[in-house]
């Protein structure tokens, strides 16, 4: 999908979130000179085109409860990584999973996935449950618990993008 | 939080309507009002429950730059480092790892070939190896917090 210049002002416009009115899209349209059906359009086709991964709500999982949250990394055989992701994908613990490049020697990891959990010993105990139903437990791997969070929000650009 | 905000929470992970009534739309579904389904999204998100509400942009589709980076920070430097670092409007979040490679954040661009200036501008600044580990291929995942 091509975007043009009155896409890119849409994105704008609803980049900081909906209007919390009955019409949000009308409202919208309103800022950028769009009427409503054109706004709903136009965002239609961005979300079928997969400009807009979907649309709805962002959760901050630590005001959930989901205090322990992981990156779990994962030394898999380059001709097994397809396979071994969409099988890590369909845990229902995991909420992200990417196949990204080593840095070796430093890093020999190259399947990444999160896992949150309640606390870190369930989300240690889930890491070993998948590791042992997906056949895993004689692959590296590491868990990297997060420590401290700086920013979760920052990058304008990033803020709206995943 | 009561019943109510757990299901809505749960069920606009999943999506939201884009058409000229959604909320309408979205709280029939959920068996409540309208107006309730409006003040207590608006609410969650002064509680900083949600942190975003509306759409989630797919950063390469849009033209930008995405990636994802780490670096080994000496203990007596972390907060030093996150400052310098923390400071670049390109970084996204930030987190501090147990880890040898202890420093883990987000950069998003407007332009792809923006990642590559950003990290010698902070591997200059910092006098320390930032790691590129961009995503070659992401793997879909039925994403959900129960709330």
């Amino acid at each position: 999908m091509v975007l043009n210049d009155t896409d890119r002002d849409l994105i704008a416009a609803v980049q900081d979130g909906l209007p919390m009115v009955a019409r949000p899209f009308a409202a919208i349209g309103d800022r950028v000179g769009l009427d409503e059906a054109e706004v709903i359009r136009r965002l239609d086709a961005m979300l079928r085109a997969g400009v807009i991964k979907r649309f709805g709500v962002v959760v901050r999982h630590h005001e959930l409860g989901y205090r322990a949250n992981a990156m779990v990394v994962w030394d898999i055989p380059d001709d097994r990584v397809e396979a071994v992701a969409g099988e890590i994908a369909r845990c229902p613990c995991v909420t992200l999973c990417y196949q990204r490049p080593r840095r070796l020697p430093e890093w020999p990891y190259n399947l990444f996935c999160m896992v949150h959990g309640r606390d870190r010993g369930l989300v240690e105990a889930q890491v070993e449950q998948m590791a042992a139903r997906l056949g895993l437990q004689d692959v590296p791997r590491a868990v990297l618990f997060s420590r401290r969070r700086f920013k979760q929000r920052g990058a304008r650009y990033a803020s709206a993008a995943e | 939080m009561d019943d109510t905000d757990r299901a809505i929470i749960n069920a606009l992970q999943g999506g939201f309507p884009i058409s000229d009534h959604p909320f309408a739309e979205a709280a029939q579904k959920l068996g409540i009002h309208e107006q309730e389904l409006i003040e207590r999204i608006a609410r969650l998100r002064a509680d900083n429950v949600l942190t975003r509400f509306g759409p989630l942009y797919h950063a390469e589709r849009l033209g930008g730059g995405l990636c994802l980076c780490a670096m080994e920070v000496p203990a007596d430097r972390f907060d030093e480092v996150a400052a310098t670092v923390n400071a670049f409007p390109e970084v996204a979040h930030n987190y501090e790892r147990a880890h040898r490679l202890n420093m883990w954040f987000v950069l998003a661009t407007e332009r792809p070939e923006m990642i590559h200036h950003v990290i010698g501008q902070m591997e200059r600044r910092t006098g320390l190896k930032v790691y590129a580990v961009p995503k070659i291929e992401e793997f879909f995942v039925g994403l959900r917090f129960e709330a």
